[in-house]
């Protein structure tokens, strides 16, 4: 009864931001929000942008790509550079040169796969300006890219896609810094630390023990981390932490955080379109896939954690609780987990390593669809698309007409580039756990014996080929292999699919407009919702079943075995 | 492309200036000055209040096992973080018959949450049933009447807030810390 107001709650902030946020991410997209114009304008004349030439698709991805290696370079820099650097109060060394490498991916990359411990790798510097800045910018990028996929949408006959320089900039000034600022405040006000200061040693006269009590710049990483759909927290345990996720207020507040850009960018394409229930059926379609799934995983872990009912001496009134925090409970632990792997956040406030087989097997195939329910910031919403685009083409297969979404033909270049986006997720996450498994080096990874063992290994490259970073974190990454094989993980499962997307932009951008007819296919009811549901679904099973049945699904099924 | 490459490492640099810096170090200026006492531990003279610690002997409340508390090795800080040991673990069957065991001894039926590791491995919190399970050892060795730990429990425990969101739960150090001023 709590938990269902605690829902009805988080519905109400969902449905003010798909309102309201929608709204004005179009207008920031447009050019009509001017509050911050000064700032934009010195921007523009630093980076030698002008502001009104708009770019064709292919120039749009080199300035993408051009903006993604300086700054993997950056970060790279300040990594490995970091023992030299102020604002080091622990006097941490440099960090190793691959976990250097896959860690300035992981944050390129919107990922925040963390084969590291925070508090005892990176110095306050580097969480800054190496990680916290990142977190905005791969943010602004994958919303830059999900407004171009939109705008060839809603053009006709032209050549250009809009300005990456402009669309990123305009993303970040008035939208993550503004939102980041204030619920940054209201982490620290709950409890995140936020200070310059060292960590601190403090000894309690009454048990006798000492403690040295880690700090740094966190609650306002925290309010970032979340917004962008990022998900690297400052410390080890990340959400659980209660110096980083202090009580269930801002427990509550992550899980909104995370939920209302990808939700309210489905308002914006709405809008941008011209219509708002073809952004209000793609809702719909992310909105039954995430209610479904945090119904599952809840009760999944409300049962009893196998391995404590069998040692046979406690009652579990809650359910699972090995890995999860007291003042969350079982079920707001369970909903921050699942809210954070559907949208590619991948930050946890409990153990996902301890959830039951199947409360794993729900945040696991959670990233298995593809991180479109609701997705990244951005790249929720152009992912979906393109599963919407391959719907369409089932659609008028199955009619027998040259299929079309909002007025646009469909053909082949377009069901090309769709199924290439739709595939390059799972082709890489397949073929590197079946690589992982195969190797010595890659099986020594995991931490737990048996199938659950193997399904640390499969999250792991799950998670970072969807740019989730959440992780069954038992296994061991940070070694040469995880830290190779992770980041080409995360890079292919990145730019393998705004590639494609970008190219799509600039097709759908070119061609004119259809008028609709009778017999025009509707995207914006309940039968399109359903269509798209089923590729979804049946895309994710048919790909992923068979790992699935040998991780958790075999996990389940193993009654009275212990590993 | 050399111009726009130039763009790129200019927009680069002038996120690390804005967003790595300007961003973190105004937010810690607005944090020292409206909430100085979160925003620096929440720090007690007996330690954060956030932070879980090792308690033994029947005189205190004891918290949940998390037993390799990162935070108390003696000066060298540790990395937070649960144990992830998975559902059908031979450890966690030992780890939670050996602390029921332990608990029993002293005369306390916990429930799971006692004798399980939360996420971050240094949770401040116990559930108000747990408080409550460890009344009679506390009195028996204290000699404060069980009514009257009772009644500090119950004014001891908070949430949830807003009235609805999560369970209501028991931070021990406060606790044990208004136990101490009984005592």
């Amino acid at each position: 009864m709590q938990f269902a107001l605690t829902l009805l709650l988080l519905a109400a902030v969902l449905a003010l931001s798909w309102r309201f946020l929608g709204s004005y991410l179009e207008a920031v997209y447009s050019g009509r929000v001017r509050w911050l114009s000064g700032a934009e304008r010195v921007a523009y004349r630093l980076l030698g942008v002008d502001p009104g030439r708009e770019q064709r698709w292919r120039e749009y991805a080199v300035s993408l790509a051009l903006f993604s290696g300086a700054s993997l370079l950056f970060t790279y820099a300040l990594l490995r550079l970091q023992g030299q650097l102020p604002l080091n109060p622990q006097h941490l060394g440099a960090v190793s040169p691959l976990l250097s490498w896959n860690t300035a991916v992981s944050f390129l990359t919107n990922t925040n796969w963390q084969n590291y411990a925070g508090e005892t790798t990176m110095s306050y510097l580097s969480q800054m300006a190496a990680l916290t800045v990142q977190q905005f910018t791969s943010a602004a990028v994958g919303m830059a890219v999900a407004i171009s996929l939109v705008r060839g949408f809603s053009r006709a006959g032209a050549s250009t896609i809009g300005n990456f320089w402009v669309d990123t900039v305009r993303g970040c000034l008035y939208v993550l810094l503004p939102i980041a600022f204030v619920t940054g405040a209201v982490f620290v006000a709950q409890g995140a630390v936020q200070t310059l200061a060292g960590p601190v040693l403090i000894h309690d006269a009454l048990n006798g023990a000492t403690q040295l009590i880690p700090r740094g710049p966190v609650g306002f990483m925290e309010s970032i981390k979340q917004l962008g759909t990022n998900g690297g927290g400052f410390f080890n345990a990340n959400g659980a932490d209660p110096l980083e996720n202090p009580t269930q207020l801002t427990n509550l507040l992550s899980v909104a955080l995370l939920l209302c850009i990808p939700v309210a960018l489905t308002y914006t394409f709405g809008k941008m379109v011209g219509s708002r229930r073809q952004g209000l059926a793609l809702l719909a379609a992310m909105g039954l896939i995430f209610a479904v799934w945090t119904g599952f995983t809840g009760y999944a872990e409300s049962q009893p954690n196998p391995a404590v009912a069998a040692a046979g001496v406690v009652a579990q009134p809650q359910g699972n609780m090995e890995g999860k925090e007291v003042r969350f409970g079982v079920l707001d632990s369970t909903l921050y987990d699942v809210a954070s792997t559907q949208t590619s956040t991948g930050s946890v406030d409990s153990t996902p390593d301890s959830y039951t087989p199947m409360g794993g097997f729900g945040l696991l195939t959670g990233m298995m669809l593809g991180e479109i329910t609701p997705g990244g910031a951005g790249s929720g919403l152009y992912t979906l698309l393109l599963f919407a685009i391959v719907a369409v083409f089932i659609g008028g297969l199955m009619v027998g007409r040259t299929p079309e979404y909002l007025g646009k033909k469909i053909q082949a270049r377009e069901v090309k580039l769709a199924s290439l986006g739709v595939l390059v997720m799972p082709v890489a996450v397949l073929v590197i756990t079946g690589i992982a498994t195969a190797l010595p080096a890659g099986r020594a990874g995991a931490f737990n014996s048996g199938p659950h063992g193997f399904t640390e290994i499969l999250y792991a490259l799950t998670s970072q080929g969807n740019n989730n970073g959440s992780a069954f974190a038992g296994l061991n990454g940070n070694t040469a292999f995880y830290n190779l094989a992770g980041g080409i993980d995360m890079l292919v499962g990145r730019f393998g699919v705004m590639l494609p997307v970008l190219a799509l932009a600039g097709a759908l951008a070119g061609k004119q407009a259809v008028p609709v007819s009778l017999g025009t296919f509707r995207t914006d009811n309940a039968t399109f919702v359903v269509l798209l549901l089923g590729v979804i679904l049946i895309v994710g099973g048919l790909t992923f079943f068979p790992a699935l049945s040998l991780g958790p699904l075999l996990e389940q099924l193993s009654h009275g075995r212990f590993f | 492309m050399i111009s726009q490459l130039r763009s790129a490492i200019l927009l680069a640099v002038g996120a690390i200036l804005l967003f790595g810096l300007a961003y973190p170090l105004a937010g810690t200026g607005v944090s020292q000055l409206l909430f100085p006492h979160q925003a620096n531990g929440s720090l007690t003279p007996r330690g954060s209040t956030l932070v879980g610690q090792p308690w033994t002997g029947p005189q205190w409340f004891h918290g949940r096992p998390d037993p390799d508390n990162p935070l108390r090795l003696d000066g060298a800080p540790g990395a937070s973080g649960g144990t992830n040991l998975g559902p059908r673990s031979q450890q966690l069957v030992a780890a939670v018959r050996a602390g029921a065991a332990k608990l029993r001894g002293m005369g306390v039926q916990p429930t799971a949450d006692l004798v399980t590791t939360s996420g971050s491995g240094i949770d401040p919190d116990i559930t108000p049933q747990d408080a409550l399970a460890q009344v009679a050892m506390v009195s028996r060795s204290t000699g404060i009447s069980e009514s009257r730990l009772r009644r500090l429990i119950r004014t001891m425990t908070v949430g949830p807030e807003l009235g609805f969101l999560g369970p209501s739960y028991v931070d021990v150090l406060q606790l044990n810390s208004a136990l101490a001023r009984i005592r």
